[in-house]
């Protein structure tokens, strides 16, 4: 069954991190196995209350903009990062934090969801992977 | 073998999809998962998806308001 997508999430804006989860879970729905890599700013994300931080890529005119999308997106009823996260999860999504990242930017295991990571690692898993996927982005 | 409903009107993307999938995954071979929803790209999508997953599409029905109802059997 299915296929496998590998997408390094490396940009820790809020819009940036919907796509990588909207296209994570697409592709889990379609039946393929799917890993998220966690680098730089996208690491970020995955630290404790750290998933709604990231501003906005665009226009973000200090918060502004992101409360604005925010809004809109309530209205149209857009699941949250949290509540797309836990379907990832549950759809055997695979969630994998840069042990790099962690080392430059001192971020220690005990700060990042653990309930969200499925393992640490370096570019080597992540070129395992992606060697034979048929779907690979950076985002 | 059980009839499985899963309710997704007003959902927009890609939550009918995942909750298909999610519904699909839990669903014993020879259930039936139905779906009703109403975010228009998604009543292609679920039959491109159950296509993919080499399950079988039973029926797709949509009603004049707009609200689709897919049925797959796993």
């Amino acid at each position: 069954m299915g296929n496998k997508a590998a997408i390094i999430v490396h940009s820790g804006d809020m819009d940036k991190l919907y796509s990588a989860l909207i296209l994570g879970n697409g592709a889990l729905a379609m039946g393929m196995d799917v890993y998220l890599f966690f680098t730089f700013w996208g690491l970020q994300r995955l630290k404790k209350g750290g998933l709604e931080k990231g501003p906005l890529s665009k226009m973000n005119m200090f918060g502004l903009g992101k409360w604005m999308i925010k809004r809109k997106m309530k209205q149209a009823k857009v699941a949250s990062l949290e509540r797309m996260f836990q379907d990832f999860k549950e759809l055997g999504g695979n969630v994998l934090a840069c042990d790099m990242t962690m080392d430059i930017m001192g971020v220690k295991k005990e700060d990042l969801r653990d309930d969200l990571i499925s393992d640490y690692c370096g570019v080597g898993t992540y070129m395992d992977v992606a060697k034979d996927a048929s779907v690979t982005l950076f985002i | 073998m059980a009839e499985i409903k899963v309710e997704c009107i007003g959902e927009t993307c890609p939550v009918p999809l995942v909750e298909t999938r999610k519904a699909l995954r839990k669903a014993q071979e020879g259930d039936i998962v139905e779906v009703i929803g109403t975010h228009p790209s998604s009543k292609k999508e679920i039959p491109m998806a159950v296509k993919a997953m080499g399950l079988e599409l039973l029926d797709v029905k949509e009603e004049k308001d707009g609200t689709w109802k897919i049925r797959i059997r796993r």
